[in-house]
């Protein structure tokens, strides 16, 4: 990747505005980092509440969805909408009505998640090992038991395997949030920097952005492999 | 449950007839084995006692034998739970308090004392059949359904278990659904043949079961049952 960067730029003589070499985004890195910690931080905090809210909300639809018709006909709509509208042509309404600040990024975040988390688990559900309802029909379980008992727990693996898709789709939403309007964050300071074309900064600030999302994805990747993954 | 639990009637899925005048009674606290065909329709029988016969149509009498108790070919075991929460699982789903001791127990029964806190995972078939015993005893119901329980496991784990479950489930009132004439002539006593016009009574040893496997009425009864299955009247 960074011979690749390099030797384009050798071959093509890109000028440096256009397209930094890797050692100069590498010292603008270092020499910026206290103003990169500074937006990395925001943009995080809105990644990472978006991704909670977004998961809870996904799991408490998805189990809605499975429980009864009438909400499954409901949050479907729902469902189709949040994957298929372009999150671009939201960002400008939301920030008129959340404002400026952490809640429309969280909003635009979760409203991308939304989806991969809730149709994941809800299909997690419905593929439930019908012996093993039958079983727990026979032991004389509740429908809400055997939810709690056995689908659930039958289904956090398929939970999973959404959350892990959200931790690489939730910083997408933050970033458009913040480029639509912000006064905070990576891609505000992106925004920012292509203006004065500090295009070092602009590169500096994308690849803080894509290490930290790599990051995030390793790390709920293990604490999904801790605690929802089975191994079988 | 002191009453002979039966059943009379037909029974069809999706207007497919899957048997017709059906008329089985099971002998309170005594063991039924139930033979014939693929396909005759032994397992909606027993899903019909159960309970659990969602799509089929069934025209008939069928008296309630309250909670029963159900242990099938596959162990169904919960990959998630540990095996002492596996034969706990009746009672969470009832929301009754789990009783520890009660099911340390049944897992000493079936000599499973040791694994208590292993997942399935680390089990091997033979074992994850006996914690499925370990959770029908768990439900201590009056009466026990088994479909095949013992089908998928090797002949020396199987005669084993075959004489763990009769002692263990002596005296309930047992269906048990086989394919194996030596399990019938071992542990009925009664045993049916179910064929596309009726039921057919073999008559089975009078010993008390389990049965030695080689004990020349269970190898009497076995000839017997092979013969009649093998010409169906
Ligand atoms: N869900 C279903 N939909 C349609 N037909 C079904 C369904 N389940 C069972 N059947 C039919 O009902 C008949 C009886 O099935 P059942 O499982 O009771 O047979 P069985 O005697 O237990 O067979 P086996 O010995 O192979 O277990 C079969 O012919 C089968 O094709
Ligand atoms: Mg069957």
């Amino acid at each position: 990747m960074l011979v690749l960067w390099q030797t384009v730029i050798w071959t093509t003589g890109v000028a440096r505005f256009i397209l930094p070499p890797p050692a100069l985004v590498a010292q603008t890195i270092w020499e910026s980092r206290a103003l990169l910690a500074e937006h990395a931080v925001i943009t995080m905090a809105e990644v990472l509440i978006g991704l909670v809210l977004g998961a809870a909300l996904g799991f408490v639809s998805a189990i809605g969805m499975v429980a009864s018709p009438t909400a499954r006909a409901l949050v479907r709509p729902i469902l189709v909408f949040s994957q298929s509208v372009p999150v671009f042509a939201l960002a400008p309404i939301l920030t008129l009505w959340l404002g400026f600040g952490l809640w429309s990024k969280i909003t635009m975040a979760l409203i991308i998640i939304y989806f991969p988390v809730t149709s994941s688990f809800f299909d997690a559900l419905m593929r439930t090992n019908r012996d093993w309802i039958g079983l727990a029909k026979v032991m004389g379980a509740s429908p809400a038991r055997i939810m709690w008992h056995i689908r659930v727990p039958a289904a956090l693996p398929g939970f999973a395997s959404g959350l892990r898709l959200a931790a690489v789709y939730a910083p997408i939403g933050a970033i458009i949030g913040e480029w639509v309007g912000a006064s905070k964050g990576l891609g505000y300071l992106m925004l920012l920097a292509n203006g004065r074309a500090k295009t070092d900064l602009m590169f500096a600030a994308l690849i803080v952005l894509a290490i930290l999302t790599i990051l995030l994805h390793a790390t709920v990747n293990k604490l999904c492999e801790k605690t929802l993954d089975r191994p079988e | 449950m002191n009453q002979p639990l039966r059943i009379s009637g037909s029974a069809a899925i999706d207007g497919v007839p899957i048997f017709s005048d059906l008329d089985l009674t099971l002998k309170p606290q005594s063991w039924t084995c139930l033979l014939g065909a693929s396909g005759v329709g032994k397992s909606t029988v027993l899903r019909l006692f159960a309970g659990l016969a969602e799509g089929v149509r069934f025209d008939g009498d069928l008296s309630d034998p309250g909670r029963v108790a159900m242990m099938a070919q596959q162990d169904l075991l919960m990959p998630w739970l540990s095996v002492l929460d596996n034969v706990l699982l009746g009672a969470r789903l009832r929301g009754a308090r789990p009783d520890h001791d009660f099911a340390r127990d049944r897992l000493a029964q079936v000599g499973l004392a040791d694994h208590a806190d292993k997942q399935p995972s680390a089990l091997s078939g033979g074992q994850r059949q006996r914690v499925a015993l370990a959770r029908t005893l768990m439900e201590d119901c009056a009466v026990v359904l088994l479909d095949e329980p013992f089908s998928a496991l090797d002949a020396l784990t199987r005669a084993q278990m075959q004489e763990l479950t009769a002692e263990l489930l002596h005296l309930r009132t047992v269906l048990l659904v086989t394919h194996d004439h030596n399990e019938a002539a071992r542990l009925g006593e009664t045993i049916l043949i179910m064929t596309p016009t009726g039921l057919v009574e073999i008559a089975a040893p009078t010993s008390p079961i389990p049965r030695d496997i080689h004990a020349a009425d269970v190898l009497r009864a076995q000839a017997n049952l092979f013969d009649r299955l093998r010409r169906p009247t």
